[in-house]
């Protein structure tokens, strides 16, 4: 789950990093008001979950609150990357003496929480990352000791040369450690770390993402998520319990298991079609959680055929197909719908389907076509 | 032959008595498999449907019955306190069936296991399957033939449907393991890799593998520099978006890394067979046989 600027900014100044006043604002009244509290000179910040929000127009430098409340209304109507922009940041507009970049994910290879840094920040660090590597210094963490204070100021040494300021940087290192575990996080960045003109370190931009399983046990954090930037129908079938992801293609797939799911919408595209989401009803042959699919799936304009593909190891083919009668009745379907079935109890789902009107195949390949055929509008 | 699991294994169930413990421990054993006890917390003394003994912790139980192997079906919130138990009672095979464990709980359970020589299969996967010699996990006994194809990979259906597709063409299996979707996971390819080169039961490898990290990249380095047998390999996630988890944890493109179509140029690098699509692996494998 991602944040938002302002709630990573908000974890990370209760870890003790300095972070400039600032608040979140819904309206440009709001905005003003902030901005007359600040002094006036602001920036104003769209709060949205894509990058190259400054690039957009989302991020402007306000003079005075009026301006402040005139950019707020500006930004609060726009839609970057597709994602409408609801809350600004009001910040003070600091003056910057430099740019670092500092930022924690956990390393795949390594198996450990890493620490990148770069004399580089300010800037889109994966650019700096193929184009410069040795600007990025990185360091794995052992969970078993944490960020230990002479590796943390070995880092910052590679961002200042003054001692003072470095011990401030390492300080904030070993903070945004704590704070990645206290949060459950899988990404956490400072972009910039910037210094002032007077010599002090801070956190002048933060990201923060957090670990979808870690939610159930920090509430705290769950609590901070906002369904209005996701598409509804991934709301949806988060509540349903089922893995959904919209695309842009015509065939609606139905899949249990997410490596099946992927390698179904991958032969959709093989045989010329393309899926219109990745959807994954799990191991459960619940007729519920057939029926939620189906709602999403048909939900979509887009959608031309639904194909469903079902590997029965555990989970009963029979069960399935009785989901999906049961499904059908009470959601009647205004398009055409393939259906493969395969593996455990898989005659008795043949059976049940046949007497309710459906035809079903049990080869991967030849329902995919199929479904492909029937999305372009062809009888199979 | 066959590699981790085979007809001596004596296996340990945690979490025996719940829902989807008491379900797959009866699978397991109608397979054939050595379930020889179970630990439930407060359930100690108890018999599992009349036979498998039942204990409070996994050292008592390591005491009695002298396990080799555990399988762990408890939920995500303890399922890395589960592994760590087993860990610590010295057990030397840990599978964790679990899917949802949080990353940051693996990063400190891995060193932990490191330490104390065992070896973990998953979390977040199907498990292991020896034809006919012994099951641990959930992976359909039905769909699996004994053979001399070693089978490895990340996911769970899609696994099965390719093991089906090799079934049906006779093409029985040595070793069937699911190493787990997650990004943090015990029990890699190249290791998997490297025990089906030594088993000298194996003749070939299917490797299924699918976005997200570069697990499969070094795998297929690895097949180029260590291996003699011939490998087949399929990346699921070619159609998938950038920066979106495609339902397991580990499955995400992020940024230009991990994509599907680097994995497949890897593999072909390597000299590895690259199936388009599942239906592909049947002929690819009786080319290279």
């Amino acid at each position: 789950m991602n944040l938002y600027e302002y709630q990573a900014r908000e974890i990370l100044r209760r870890h003790g990093i300095p972070v400039p006043d600032g608040d979140v604002a819904t309206t440009p009244d709001e905005a003003r008001a902030i901005a007359q509290r600040l002094g006036g000179r602001v920036v104003v910040k769209a709060q949205v979950h894509a990058g190259g929000r400054g690039k957009a127009g989302g991020v402007k430098l306000a003079t005075n609150p009026t301006e402040a409340a005139a950019h707020a209304r500006q930004i609060l109507g726009m839609t970057i990357k597709g994602l409408p922009v609801r809350k600004v940041l009001v910040a003070p507009a600091a003056d910057i003496a430099s740019e670092s970049y500092v930022g924690m994910i956990v390393d795949r290879g390594a198996q450990r929480p890493v620490l990148m840094v770069s004399a580089a920040g300010g800037v889109d660090i994966e650019a700096v990352a193929a184009h410069t590597p040795t600007q990025i210094h990185q360091l794995a963490v052992d969970p078993r000791y944490g960020l230990l204070s002479h590796q943390a100021l070995g880092l910052a040494l590679t961002l200042y040369r003054d001692v003072a300021q470095a011990r401030a940087a390492a300080d904030i290192m070993q903070r945004l450690y704590t704070a990645f575990y206290a949060v459950g996080a899988s990404l956490a960045e400072i972009n910039p770390l910037a210094t002032t003109p007077d010599g002090k370190v801070m956190a002048l931009d933060a990201k923060i993402v957090v670990d979808d399983n870690e939610l159930e046990r920090r509430p705290e954090i769950a609590a901070l998520r906002d369904p209005e930037a996701e598409a509804a129908s991934e709301v949806a079938a988060r509540e349903a319990g089922l893995s959904f992801i919209k695309l842009d293609g015509t065939v609606g797939c139905c899949v249990n298991g997410a490596g099946l799911a992927m390698a179904t919408m991958d032969l959709v595209k093989y045989y010329g079609g393309e899926p219109a989401n990745f959807l994954d009803i799990g191991g459960s042959s619940n007729p519920q959680k057939v029926v939620a699919a189906l709602r999403i799936i048909t939900a979509d304009p887009s959608v031309r055929a639904i194909l469903f593909n079902i590997f029965g190891g555990i989970t009963r083919c029979d069960d399935v197909a009785n989901g999906i009668v049961q499904a059908t009745q009470q959601l009647p379907l205004k398009v055409p719908m393939v259906i493969r079935l395969t593996g455990t109890n898989e005659q008795e789902a043949v059976a049940i389907l046949t007497r309710a009107g459906y035809t079903a195949l049990t080869d991967m390949d030849d329902a995919v076509k199929q479904a492909v055929a029937r999305a372009r509008g062809k009888a199979a | 032959m066959s590699i981790f699991v085979d007809q001596e294994t004596r296996l340990l169930v945690q979490g025996i008595t719940g829902r989807d413990g008491s379900f797959h421990t009866r699978q397991m054993i109608s397979y054939g498999t050595k379930v020889v006890a179970g630990v439930t917390p407060g359930k100690g003394g108890q018999l599992f449907d009349g036979v498998v003994p039942v204990f409070d912790t996994v050292a008592d139980a390591v005491r009695e019955t002298k396990p080799t192997c555990s399988v762990i079906y408890v939920p995500a919130a303890v399922a890395a306190s589960a592994i760590l138990e087993a860990a610590d009672a010295g057990l030397p095979l840990v599978v964790c069936i679990t899917e949802g464990i949080p990353v940051l709980d693996m990063t400190r359970a891995l060193p932990f296991l490191h330490e104390h020589g065992a070896r973990l299969i998953g979390p977040n996967c199907p498990g292991l399957i020896s034809p006919t010699k012994g099951k641990v996990g959930i992976i359909p006994g039905n769909i699996c033939k004994p053979g001399r194809i070693g089978v490895v990979s990340r996911s769970g259906t899609l696994t099965y449907e390719i093991i089906h597709q090799l079934t049906r063409a006779g093409h029985g299996q040595s070793t069937c393991v699911g190493i787990g979707g997650d990004p943090l996971i015990g029990t890699n390819f190249i290791q998997c890799l490297s025990a089906f080169e030594a088993d000298p039961d194996t003749d070939a490898v299917v490797l299924i593998g699918e976005i997200g990290g570069t697990d499969e990249q070094q795998a297929a380095e690895f097949a180029q520099r260590g291996m003699t047998k011939p490998v087949i390999g399929f990346i699921a996630g070619q159609t998938a978006p950038p920066g979106r988890r495609m339902g397991h944890a580990g499955a995400i493109i992020s940024g230009s890394s991990g994509t599907a179509a680097e994995k497949m140029a890897a593999f072909e690098r390597a000299g590895i067979s690259v199936m388009k699509r599942p239906a592909d692996v049947v002929p690819l494998l009786e080319e290279r046989l």
